[in-house]
């Protein structure tokens, strides 16, 4: 997409489309809520580590969700822990994304024969925007599901979806 | 007259970066002093004892690396062994040795978080960065032989799920070989580092009497003072052909039994593991890994406790077979859930940061706090 | 260090008929059974001898024995009537080095269990744990709640009896898969 490739060339002016321009702003900072579930909350520490270096996408922890744009539902889902993710996703203002990491997450993974206390799948309480399978994902795979998250605030329009 | 003075209520969690998952402390606290502590648990709770029920016993194997992430092979460790102490089938000496290898590397890996995190709570980020950058050394060398990053499923009932790869026995050897520099490294850069010092030294003293009234284990134990692992002073495995030391903590900083003891037994188990692999990585038999695993598992009624050293203590499997292909019960002693328990005691007196340090220093995984 | 057996005989001599009996035939452990209401002097005379000295209790486990008899209720689901819910205590010595096995059953319908807990603090999580996943009652124990499971969970609901049924619904969201 093309708006740094039109380099300050011609004096300072960039001419662009808002929808562009907002949609640019917001796909290369997406924030995310620093907060780790379970087993694949440790391949999300990994994956902002050193090694695969998460920064390099715009995408840095905070620690409230006010300040956040995004969370990485790392793991899984309990009971008594959708509660507290349900508050978590109101807390965050909009726009919001919802990356869904781990089968945990997805549906429910391992647990989802025998657990009593395990929610089967995060999408029963928040919507969510990119599932990224695994158990757990690897880095990889978790950098390939924040591409597609981008790309799907690239191609977001300003209009009211009818 | 006097003031009348109320205490205040103060809830840290469940999502909070710095409780290493999703615990949930009540803080009581009056001005900045803590009070009391309580911990709110089950954020995380599986279900791993009815899967366990559920399932057939070499079904089991994925479930228990699920609980300590950290440290999956030292769970399956655990597990296998109980079974075939059940059983009564003995398995192969590479099998013994390679299980052997495996759990030293997964402690260091362990313990390379535990002490990454407890340094990037109190502020000190760099260490954190560097310890996950030789941490991706270890899941490498697992995932060249088992496929996986972090849960490998690679110990089974009576063997191994594959043999070691052709490549293991060498990187092995270039990373224990490699890994020295980094606790010299980790010593210049945070032992000894004066605000990191500051921050954990005194902090969370926990007298041995305590430690072992409340059954705390691992490096929360040594750390008081007290000389016991399991590896050594209830031998399973073939642990008692190595030559290694227990570190344990002398209060060099300030107190023993402090938080800084904690963290610095930890760094020095790591150089013992090192030891460990050292000598046994040139042993390793040549043989079959598989020839034990049996096709049916039916144990024969009974009951058993096994207990294993794993990277945060003990970790004991205790499993009731009827005779049957499933599991009748099997209760995980988890360490983390038993060492937790201390941080009320601990935290009494001091001021609301030093919890994250205390925390931090007790290291819990929650997924085994909770199962 | 002491045998199992030598810990019986010890035991046997000073309680008597508390001691129920001694099961050393199971493959690797023996264990002995005490009657539950008393098992805290017990616990207490275990870890004060001079010759015994058990300083650490290594595990308790809550065991559905699931020996009563299965019969269906008003509503034709399948439930367990009488038999007896179990608990384990294993003990260790740091001193001495040596262990042993008890185990207390009380019966299904009031399961009562006098609490370790003011002898080994450890027992304290331990005990809530299995009264949130069985039900067993620790009498004594200074905060008998749930641990794991949400606090407003379903009362009589206890997901570790063999009859346990995963409920529907809690709080809106669907459990089953
Ligand atoms: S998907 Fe797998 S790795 Fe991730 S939280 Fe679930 S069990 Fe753990």
């Amino acid at each position: 997409m093309g708006l740094l490739d039109k380099e300050f060339s011609d004096g300072n002016i960039v001419v662009a489309n808002v929808e562009d321009l907002l949609n640019w702003a917001r796909l290369s900072s997406v924030w995310q809520l620093g907060f780790g579930l379970a087993c694949c909350a440790i391949e999300m520490m990994a994956t902002s580590a050193s090694h695969y270096d998460f920064d390099r996408f715009g995408l840095i922890p905070r620690n409230t969700p006010r300040q956040a744009d995004a969370i990485i539902i790392s793991g899984t889902v309990t009971l008594k822990m959708a509660i507290r993710i349900k508050r978590l996703y109101e807390q965050i203002p909009d726009p919001k994304y919802i990356i869904s990491m781990g089968s945990c997450a997805n549906c429910g993974g391992p647990y989802w024969e025998h657990g009593y206390h395990v929610l089967k799948g995060v999408d029963r309480i928040i919507p969510v925007d990119v599932y990224v399978p695994g158990c757990p994902p690897r880095p990889e795979a978790l950098l390939e599901g924040l591409l597609k998250l981008q790309e799907k605030i690239r191609n977001e329009s300003l209009r009211k979806k009818s | 007259m006097a003031l009348k003075t109320e205490t205040m209520i103060l809830n840290m969690g469940p999502q909070h970066p710095s409780t290493h998952g999703v615990l949930r402390l009540e803080l009581e606290i009056e001005g900045e002093l803590i009070v009391n502590v309580k911990p709110h648990l089950g954020y995380l709770h599986r279900c791993f004892e009815k899967h366990a029920e559920a399932m057939q016993y070499n079904q089991v194997v994925p479930y228990t690396d699920r609980m300590d992430y950290l440290a999956a092979m030292g769970n399956n460790f655990g597990y296998v062994l109980a079974i075939e102490k059940l059983l009564g089938i003995q398995v192969p000496e590479r099998v013994e040795y390679i299980r052997v290898i495996m759990a030293e590397l997964q402690r260091i890996a362990s313990h390379c978080v535990a002490i990454g995190t407890n340094g990037a709570d109190i502020g000190a980020l760099t260490p954190f960065l560097y310890l996950f950058r030789d941490r991706e050394y270890i899941l490498s060398i697992f995932e060249e032989t088992c496929g996986a990053r972090m849960l490998y499923n690679y110990m089974w009932i009576g063997g191994l799920s594959h043999d070691i790869h052709p490549n293991f026995v060498r990187r092995t050897k270039e990373f224990t070989s490699y890994f020295k520099n980094t606790i010299v490294e980790l010593d210049n850069l945070l032992s000894y580092n004066k605000i990191f010092v500051e921050r954990t030294a005194n902090i969370g003293i926990l007298p041995a009497d305590t430690a072992i009234n409340y059954g705390a284990t691992g490096p929360v134990l040594r750390g008081s003072g007290v000389k016991f692992d399991l590896r050594k002073d209830d031998t399973y495995s073939i642990y008692n052909r190595f030559d290694f030391d227990i570190p344990v903590g002398k209060g060099l900083q300030g107190t023993v039994g402090d938080s800084w003891d904690r963290y610095y037994v930890r760094v020095r188990e790591m150089e013992q593991s090192l030891r460990i692999i050292e000598q046994a990585i040139d042993q390793i038999p040549e043989g079959d890994v598989q020839s034990a695993i049996p096709k049916k598992i039916k144990p024969p009624k009974g009951t058993v406790y096994t207990r294993v050293e794993n990277p945060r203590g003990e970790l004991g499997y205790f499993i009731i077979s009827d005779g049957n292909t499933n599991p009748f019960r099997v209760k995980v002693r988890a360490p983390s859930f038993v060492n937790l328990e201390i941080l009320g005691e601990l935290c009494k007196g001091h001021l609301v940061a030093d919890v994250i340090a205390i925390l931090g220093s007790i290291d819990i995984v929650l997924g085994e706090v909770d199962r | 260090m002491k045998k199992a057996e030598e810990i019986f005989e010890i035991l046997k001599n000073e309680f008597g008929d508390i001691i129920l009996s001694f099961d050393k035939d199971t493959p690797t452990e023996p264990i002995i059974s005490i009657e539950p209401l008393k098992i805290h002097i017990v616990s207490k005379f275990l870890r004060d001898n001079a010759e015994l000295q058990f300083d650490s209790l290594m595990c308790l486990s809550g065991v559905d024995d699931a020996n009563g008899k299965k019969v269906k209720d008003a509503d034709g689901i399948d439930i367990i009537e009488g038999g007896t819910l179990s608990v384990y205590y294993h003990l260790y010595s740091t001193v001495l080095r040596h262990k042993i096995t008890l185990k207390v059953s009380a019966p299904r319908e009031d399961a009562k269990v006098e609490s370790v807990e003011n002898i080994w603090k450890c027992a304290d999580w331990h005990e809530r744990e299995a009264y949130d996943m069985l039900g067993i009652i620790f009498l004594n124990h200074p905060d008998l709640r749930r641990i794991l499971m949400p606090y407003d969970w379903f009362e009589d609901s206890f997901p570790l009896r063999k009859d346990f049924k995963v409920p529907e619904f809690y709080q809106g969201m669907k459990i089953p898969y």
